[in-house]
This record gives structure tokens, C-alpha cells and sequence, in this order.
């Protein structure tokens, strides 16, 4: 019995330990920190009131994006998509260890918001009709736009229109919209797909790929995780804005949002967001594009 | 469903890339494990161990850190060929092990009166493996060979993640993200598509295995 009751205390101590290991999984921007609103009111039956009572409120992002959204090896969130999910829960009156950062990977998106599994998605996610067929999209709160990667020595690729001629592979992640753009450049028989780009700066690094293709703020992560060996052609060929989606219909949401984007953007929070993360790599500071109408 | 009738030429295509895939990993995979499982009841320690070597290694790695080696690895090492060729030959390699397996226990099935009486007319270990345990053993190696390649069909999504992109599941994919279409529908496109391929490989496994039985 005694062996027993030792048992179930390393039992319960350890299971201690690995919670509080978990529980503090929540971000620390470095020098950013969204403002906290002090209960703020809301208008009953909406979805801000809901989120404000709760007080907490769960987001989709990346985990694997430097510069957008990362989990660092500490479990802290970074990145500028945390830092606009920060404001926005900030405005609700939620300070940012009561958000839960889900991991959504690009597949899983619309899937998310619609089952509920997440509140709200700011995940590099650009606006298409496609895809607003299915979520509504509030912001953009950025203009990506997508652009080629290539090794530091190489002056041959200057631009899409470089490789139609070429006999260069092109790497690019699966499902994704830059894949797809591509394929008017080249053949998709010189299309490399994979599901990261991480895998896809190893295809460069090694030479199985001579250009990696996404968006230029993803681009840009890419570049400076691996200093002095890549870098981004400046020559970008799409509109990309980075919308954050949210349940299908939900208009005065959407309409916080926008309000609360452009509220930031005026007292100087959305350029200190950018600063924190992106801003570290990129020497122009964004302004905020135009918004659209929540319809 | 609309989804999988407008774009049945993809999903076709798809079906090619990954019977593509399964078909030239199917042959190298018999080849290799046919082999391996010789070494691995060869009279030769040093084959027998290299045998079992060989199965450890891939029947305990994770499919998908195979195929990062062949991808990521290789190249590193300044050896170049298209994805196509690291893919297969990365599923080759993993289903090898399962296929020695498969043929051991065939071998181990037929009566070691056969291998001695084999020996004592003179044969050699190769003639005595080839010309009368292996026909013998034929028998109860295909249903769990069938398993095994069946298996190794579906594992070929893992290997198309790796660069290859095209094949049946890399379709779903790109339709499901890029296209924003609805998951269900794209991924039981997806699973009809796989089935297309393994029922009738069931299928002519069933019958091979029915034209080498034997009255008991």
C-alpha cells in the first residue's frame, strides 16, 4: 500500500508539473504588448459580449511561420498575426494569457471556423471569394504579396516571367495559392511541392530546387531564419491581403474588427505590432491597406 | 459532388502519378525483399546478419524518416535525381522489410524434409532456395504479401508529401486548400481513388493465390 500511494503522488506531482508546463504556453511579444481594454461593453446576444463575459477567447494561427506566427522553443507565441490577435483581444477585454493559440495549418481554415474549434483565424490567410463563400473575412490588416526566394548567388531568376525559359524547379507548399499562380510560369512537372516551406528552403539549400515561391512576408521569415544564404528577388506578382476569418455571417464582429484595426493603426499599435516581428527584417513599415466592407 | 465531376481529370491524373508510384516501388520492393529474405536464411552469418540488419532498421523507422533521408539526406550528400526516383525508391526500401517478412514466414512454412532432400541431390543453397522452397512457399506468402502491398499503396500518399506532389492524396489536397472546395467530398474522391487501385489488386491477389493452391 505504501509503494501505492507513493506511486499515485509522482503520479499526480508529475501530472502537476506537465500542466503547469502546458498553462504557460501563452505569448510574450518582445517590447510589444497589446492594450488591454477595461470592461468594455458590448451589446447583448453579440459575439463580443460572449467572448468579453468568457473572458478568453480562442484564435487559429500558424506555429511554424517566423515573423507571422511562431511558437518558440519556450512555448511563447510570436509574430505579427499574434500581435494583431493580441489587439483585437485586447479591445474585448482580454489580456493575452487568456487567448488560446490554436495551431491551424492552412488546410484546416475554413474547417475550424466552421465547426467552432476556433473563435476567430488570423493565419497569413489571404481573402479570396473562394474562400468567402464559406467564412467571412474581416480586415486585411496586411498586403502580401507572393514573390520568389532564391540562393544569395543567383542572378539569374529576377522574376516569374525568368522562369518561363528556364529550367529552373520551383518549390512551393501543397494547397497553396502561390502554387497554384505558378503554374502559369512553368510546367507543373518543374513545380516541387511540399507541405512546409521549411522543407522547401532545404530543397534550395541542397540545390533540388532553384527558387522556393510564396508570399514575400513568409519569404521574408524564411530569409531570416537562415542568414546570408537566401534571398527574396523584390519582384512580387500577386495581391495577397491577410484577412482574419471569422463564422460565416457574423457582420458586427467582422465590423469590431475593422473598427478595432483602424483604431490601432491611428494610435501607432498596428506599426508597433509590425516593428516587433516582421518589421525586424523589412524596412518599410506597412500601412494598413484599405479596409473592405463587412457586406 | 459537383466537385469530383468537374475535375475528374485531375483526380485522374492523380490516380496515374500514385499507380505510377506503387508500380515501379511494387517491382523494386519484390526484388529487394526477395533478396533480403535469401540473406536472412542464407548459411552465411554475415548475410544472415546484414539480412536482419536490413529489416530492423526499416520495419522499425517511421516511414515518413525513411523518405526524409532520401529527400533531405541524399541530395546533401551531392547525389541529385528528381523526387520521383528518392520517393520510390524510399517506399522500396521501407516496404522491403515487410515483404522479407512475408517471404520468411513462407519459407519457414515449407517443411524442412523439402530443403533436405533438395540438399541431398546435390543442389546448392541458391538452387535449393529458388528451384524448391520458394515455388512451395508462393503459397502461403500471398495473403500476407497482398497485405503488404496494399499497405504500401495507400503509404504511397506519404511519399508523394515528399516533393513529388501529383499523386492521388496531393490532389485532394489542392483541391480541398487552394480551391477552397469542402473536404468530405474531396477526400471520398481521394478514398474511391485508392480503392480503385486496391480492390482489384485484392482482387488479383485472391486469384493468384487460388491458381497456386494445392489440394491438402
Amino acid at each position: 500500500m505504501r509503494n501505492g500511494k507513493l506511486t499515485a503522488a509522482a503520479i499526480a506531482a508529475s501530472t502537476g508539473l506537465l500542466l503547469s508546463a502546458c498553462g504557460s504556453g501563452s505569448s510574450s511579444e518582445e517590447g510589444f504588448s497589446a492594450p488591454v481594454a477595461e470592461n468594455p461593453s458590448f451589446e447583448q446576444g453579440t459575439t463580443m459580449a460572449e467572448y468579453a463575459d468568457s473572458g478568453e477567447i480562442t484564435i487559429g494561427t500558424k506555429k511554424d511561420q517566423p515573423l507571422f506566427g511562431l511558437e518558440n522553443l519556450n512555448g511563447e507565441m510570436q509574430g505579427f498575426d499574434v500581435a494583431i490577435g493580441e489587439i483585437i483581444a485586447g479591445k474585448l477585454g482580454i489580456p493575452a494569457d487568456k487567448i488560446n493559440w490554436k495551431e491551424t495549418p492552412s488546410k484546416n481554415r475554413e474547417l475550424y471556423i466552421e465547426q467552432g474549434k476556433v473563435d476567430m483565424v488570423v493565419a497569413t490567410y489571404t481573402i479570396n471569394d473562394k474562400r468567402a463563400e464559406r467564412v467571412t473575412f474581416a480586415g486585411p490588416y496586411y498586403e502580401a504579396g507572393q514573390d520568389l526566394m532564391v540562393k544569395q548567388s543567383n542572378d539569374s531568376i529576377t522574376g516569374p516571367e525568368s522562369l518561363r525559359d528556364s529550367e529552373a524547379k520551383v518549390c512551393s507548399a501543397r494547397g497553396s495559392t502561390p502554387s497554384e499562380r505558378i503554374r502559369e510560369y512553368i510546367d507543373p512537372s518543374r513545380l516541387v511541392l511540399f507541405d512546409t516551406y521549411s522543407k522547401c528552403a532545404d530543397a534550395l539549400r541542397n540545390g533540388q530546387a532553384q527558387a522556393v515561391t510564396t508570399d514575400n512576408s513568409i519569404l521574408m521569415g524564411l530569409v531570416s531564419e537562415n542568414e546570408n544564404q537566401f534571398k527574396v528577388v523584390g519582384n512580387t506578382f500577386s495581391e495577397e491581403p491577410y484577412g482574419i476569418g471569422i463564422t460565416k455571417g457574423d457582420t458586427k464582429f467582422c465590423q469590431f474588427i475593422n473598427d478595432s484595426l483602424r483604431t490601432a493603426a491611428e494610435n501607432g499599435t498596428y506599426q508597433e505590432a509590425w516593428n516587433s516581428s516582421a518589421g525586424k527584417v523589412s524596412e518599410k513599415t506597412p500601412e494598413l491597406p484599405e479596409l473592405q466592407s463587412c457586406g | 459532388m459537383q466537385v469530383l465531376i468537374d475535375n475528374y481529370h485531375l483526380y485522374l491524373r492523380g490516380l496515374g502519378t500514385t499507380l505510377q508510384i506503387c508500380l515501379y516501388a511494387g517491382l523494386l520492393t519484390l526484388v529487394v525483399g526477395t533478396f533480403i529474405a535469401g540473406c536472412r536464411v542464407a548459411p552465411l552469418t554475415p548475410l544472415r546478419a546484414f539480412g536482419t540488419a536490413w529489416v530492423t532498421v526499416f520495419r522499425n523507422c517511421p516511414l515518413a524518416v525513411v523518405l526524409f533521408f532520401m529527400a533531405f539526406g541524399i541530395p546533401a550528400l551531392g547525389i541529385n535525381a528528381s523526387y520521383f526516383v528518392f520517393g520510390t525508391i524510399g517506399l522500396a526500401l521501407y516496404t522491403s522489410a515487410f515483404v522479407c517478412e512475408a517471404i520468411r514466414s513462407g519459407i519457414n512454412a515449407v517443411s524442412p524434409g523439402q530443403a533436405e532432400a533438395a540438399r541431398s541431390v546435390g543442389l546448392g543453397f541458391g538452387q535449393t532456395l529458388r528451384l524448391v522452397i520458394l515455388p512451395q512457399a508462393v503459397r502461403s506468402i500471398i495473403p500476407p504479401l497482398g497485405s503488404v502491398m496494399i499497405a504500401m499503396i495507400k503509404n504511397s500518399a506519404i511519399a508523394g508529401a515528399f516533393g513529388i506532389g501529383g499523386d492521388l492524396y496531393a490532389v485532394g489536397i489542392r483541391q480541398s486548400s487552394a480551391q477552397g472546395e469542402e473536404i468530405i467530398p474531396v477526400l471520398l474522391g481521394v478514398a474511391l481513388g485508392y480503392l480503385i487501385i486496391t480492390i482489384p489488386a485484392g482482387l488479383l491477389l485472391g486469384y493468384v493465390e487460388r491458381k497456386v493452391a494445392i489440394a491438402r
